[in-house]
């Protein structure tokens, strides 16, 4: 793996209170879960799921026919579509929009697609503030950070971190009481709201039929960014689309409880278009902008394809053992957990990190709790299986790819297997009951020193089990 | 242009042509459980308690007038323009600001007002949500911008949960450019994991069941 | 409906930890099944396959079907070898329908032990005794792969003298992975160490599971803590008198 991917696992895994706090907010949001989609609690689980699964299917398999559809929805109620291939056009048209309008202050709520394009630092070469509104994306935009995880963006910092962040980029007296931090917050924000030209979100849903944008949140940011600046610009990747707003019914109850235990978040907002006559507020302006970045990069292949369902809830990352050990800062890209992992090698190219798909156990925590059941280990297989192709053709890790022939032509020839084993247990120690702690410098090489680096080997038998069989 | 660049690649990845339609999509999932009216409320009532929010039934307009004007004193307050509320004779209540159609004015009215008295197009009894339609008589701001929020819905308007709501409205955007579900009082555990009510949206929700 | 069952013992088994290959024939025998041992045996191409090399792992594939052609049916005492069989050999074959038709074959023929116990013999008690108290680890690929949760607790529980008690989490990966253990040494060592501190919480003595790979990785972790605790597979426990 990459040297930098190393490193990040490596320290993420000797900081002991971070392992703590990843393990316990991943524990957190898991078993709130598990207590909302129980046979009992909700027994049309499985059927949902499935649902959903043939919803979003049919869907990217016609995005075209959806995304014009949603178009000219979105242009009936008086609001605009753009359509950009990069973050490059995403900034462009924000920048060209508040420049005509002279516009100043933007206020952002939380959206990984905007993440992803890095708007923020875009907009502010232009001299445009961007906030970010969500407590924990505020934070972390005031550490200069990328979010954690997609549902709690902070989950890796502490109260204290918190206070200290606060007193230096804010000029507060120190303050390390939770409920007075978030008071700060909300303060400084409610002026930032009030005051913004531009309110800039994301989208959890796209419904073509309604030409609206579905949006869900706990804290009301989203309602404000969306409600009192005049300007309202969501920006959602093309994938987000969903035919009709009666889909809702499906998606709405697997979201809250996959990603936090809610049957509903706080605020759900179906918002289609500006202000209508009569309405007393909300924008005059209203935009939906169309992200590619990659995606169609990805959708001709109909087996990685379902990787588009993904609706971003996080219940993968919470039940992954491997990002509750390494969490969301080693990852490469601002996607992490399981999500990341495949979508990350689509996106970016698989040469952007080509270990990524190689950093799970394959245990398949991840499938058995997506709620549009996308199988992320066949994904995870099939990408590996590319990067494989990809070391042949480039000529790298030849050693491996020889080791491996070989492996495969020995397992061809039985007797040679057998001989080959024989030959590998005499140069071990004899068959005592203990573990192997060690071995000589010659032999602590390669996998072998791998293992050990870690636990105890087991120690050779005397005879093999066809050799025990024949005795018998 | 990247719309039609886009929407060619589109295609092209799909093996679709432009122009070219679509089988129907799976048909939509719409469950409506049967449950009378009573248990509509209990449910609602439960849902929201649960989530701290907080409750009343009153009998008769009149009674939940006299509920909202004790749960105002000595605070000022906002009202939207719902003609139930007009109804119930909480608009003119003595401390309500009511009647505004100006969004500046609106804007200034709700940033400073303790309390935000709405009613609700509709509620959902299993999840215990108010839903929301923006409109000459349900501005967005007043239930967002005060710290308190107080909705006033007549029982008739309790729906059993999303899918009966989605059933009378197939698409929301017909009627209105917002349709916001409220669920429980504004709420974050983005720092430490530990829950703080009061956000951005306000931290205390008051239902008053008329009926 | 004959007797006859061929023993698949994996490689891992044959190589390493040849006990729980004798162990299985015995608890079979002893269920009134003529055991055999097709010789041609090797390895199933797991390890191949999800390192990503799919023609390495065609090719041992293919050395399997032809093995195990003949047998009525096949046992292995790995849910995650079965796995594999079961479900991967399809995706490797779909452009060669004839193989794939011997795949599919062999799929309705090939059972992980505890389920071949307890769906195909249909017992639970095979008259075992061991006086312990052990916790049982879920195999990734056996819990979520085949659907393997309550078989193997009813035949522990069926076992004279043995306690059975549940770790807490249940469920979650010990951190093997095949070449990930190697690849990713330091967070597959993280990975066991918090499987090892649940399976210490539970007080037992042993660690009872389906799968060797799970059980190296849990016993290299014990053994480097210095715990007395021991692993057993679960065909170790059923041969136990």
């Amino acid at each position: 793996m990459s040297v930098e991917f190393d490193r990040k696992i490596h320290n993420t895994l000797a900081d002991a209170n971070l392992q703590l706090a990843i393990y316990a907010a991943t524990g957190r949001l898991k078993e709130k879960r598990s207590e909302t989609v129980t046979a009992d609690a909700l027994p049309e689980y499985e059927e949902l799921r499935s649902q959903a699964n043939a919803v979003k299917k049919h869907t990217i398999e016609n995005l075209d026919y959806y995304l014009e559809e949603f178009e000219r929805n979105v242009e009936a109620r008086g609001g605009k579509v753009v359509y950009a291939k990069d973050g490059t056009e995403v900034a462009d048209f924000v920048r060209a929009l508040a420049k005509e309008r002279g516009a100043r202050l933007i206020v952002k709520s939380k959206s990984m697609t905007t993440e992803e394009v890095d708007l923020n630092e875009r907009l502010e070469h232009d001299g445009l503030e961007a906030v970010e509104t969500d407590l924990g994306e505020f934070i972390v935009q005031l550490a200069h950070q990328h979010p954690y995880h997609i549902v709690a963006p902070a989950l890796h910092m502490t109260r204290y971190e918190v206070a200290d962040l606060f007193t230096k980029r804010l000029n507060v007296p120190r303050e390390t009481v939770i409920e007075k931090q978030t008071a700060i917050a909300r303060k400084v924000l409610r002026q930032k709201f009030l005051a913004a030209d531009i309110g800039i979100s994301g989208a959890n849903f796209l419904v073509a039929g309604s030409g609206a944008v579905v949006l869900i949140e706990n804290e009301g940011n989203i309602r404000l960014t969306t409600s009192a600046p005049k300007i309202h610009i969501a920006i959602a990747g093309i994938e987000k689309m969903i035919p009709r707003a009666q889909d809702l019914a499906t998606f709405l109850k697997l979201l809250g409880r996959s990603g936090t235990g809610q049957l509903l978040t706080v605020y759900t907002s179906f918002l289609s278009g500006p202000r209508r006559s009569g309405e007393t507020d909300g924008p005059d302006e209203f935009y939906v902008v169309l992200l590619d970045n990659g995606r169609t990069r990805l959708l001709p292949d109909r087996g990685k394809r379902q990787s588009l369902y993904c609706i971003r809830c996080g219940a993968c990352l919470n039940a992954c053992p491997v990002y509750r050990k390494i969490g969301g800062h080693s990852f490469p890209w601002v996607y992490s957990g399981p999500i990341g992992a495949i979508i990350t090698p689509q996106f970016m190219g698989i040469s952007h990190e080509p270990s990524l798909p190689f950093a799970s156990s394959l245990c398949g925590a991840c499938a058995e709790v997506c709620p549009i059941k996308i199988d992320i280990p066949k994904v995870l297989l099939e990408l590996r299986s590319e990067v494989k192709k990809a070391e042949v053709r480039e000529k790298r890790n030849r050693l491996e790819k020889l080791a491996f022939r070989a492996y495969a032509w020995l397992m061809t020839h039985p007797r040679l297997y057998e001989m080959a084993g024989r030959l590998a247990a005499s140069a071990a120690p004899p068959d005592g009951s203990s573990w192997i702690r060690s071995v000589p410098a010659p032999m602590n090489i390669g996998p072998l020193r791998a293992w050990l680096s870690q636990r105890d080997l087991p120690p050779a038998p005397a005879r093999s089990f066809r050799e025990m069989w024949r005795r018998r | 242009m990247s719309r039609d660049n886009i929407l060619h690649r589109v295609r092209t990845a799909l093996g679709r042509s432009a122009g070219q339609g679509v089988a129907d999509p799976p048909p939509v999932r719409i469950r409506i459980p049967d449950v009378d009216m009573e248990q509509r409320i209990a449910t609602m009532l439960a849902a929201i308690e649960a989530l701290a929010g907080k409750t009343h039934r009153a009998a008769t307009p009149a009674e939940a007038c006299a509920f909202v004007a004790a749960a105002i004193e000595g605070k000022s307050a906002v009202a939207s323009n719902a003609p139930y509320l007009a109804e119930c004779g909480i608009s003119s209540l003595p401390g309500v600001r009511s009647g505004i159609t100006d969004r500046e004015e609106l804007r200034g009215v709700c940033a400073a007002a303790d309390v935000g008295i709405t009613s609700a197009d509709y509620a959902l009894a299993d999840t215990g949500s108010l839903v929301m339609i923006a409109g000459p008589h349900e501005a967005r701001l007043v239930s967002l911008l005060p710290p308190a929020h107080i909705a006033v819905v007549p029982r008739e308007r309790i729906l059993t949960g999303l899918d009966e709501l989605l059933s009378i409205l197939p698409n929301p955007a017909d009627a209105t450019s917002s349709m916001v579900l409220i669920t429980g009082p504004s709420r974050t555990a983005d720092i430490e994991q530990i829950l703080v009510r009061g956000v951005h949206g306000p931290g205390q929700i008051t239902v008053v069941v008329v009926g | 409906m004959g007797n006859r069952v061929s023993l698949f013992v994996t490689c891992i088994v044959d190589q390493l930890f040849p006990k729980v290959g004798m162990d299985m024939a015995g608890v079979l025998e002893r269920l009134g099944y003529e055991v055999d041992f097709p010789e041609d045996q090797t390895c199933c191409g797991q390890p191949a396959f999800n390192t990503g090399y799919r023609d390495e792992a065609r090719t041992m594939a293919r050395h399997f079907l032809d093995t195990f052609e003949s047998s009525e049916r096949v046992v292995a005492p790995s849910g995650s070898c079965t796995s594999m069989v079961a479900h991967h050999f399809a995706e490797l074959f779909q452009k060669e329908p004839e193989t794939l038709a011997r795949v599919h074959s062999l799929e309705k023929r090939i059972w992980e032990f505890s389920t071949f116990l307890t769906e195909v013999a249909g017992v639970d008690d095979v008259g075992a005794r061991l006086d312990d108290v052990v916790t049982f680890h879920d195999s990734c690929h056996g819990l979520r792969g085949l659907g393997i949760k309550d078989g193997p607790r009813r035949l522990l529980e069926r076992v004279r003298g043995l306690e059975l008690r549940e770790m807490q989490p249940a469920e979650e990966c010990c951190g093997f992975g095949g070449t990930f253990a190697v690849k990713f040494a330091e967070l597959s060592g993280a990975m066991a160490r918090t499987k090892i501190d649940a399976i210490l919480r539970t007080g037992a003595n042993t660690v009872v599971a389906l799968d060797l790979s799970c059980l190296m990785q849990i016993q290299g972790a014990l053994s480097r803590a210095g715990s007395k605790v021991r692993t057993m597979h679960l065909a170790e426990v059923l041969a136990s008198r």
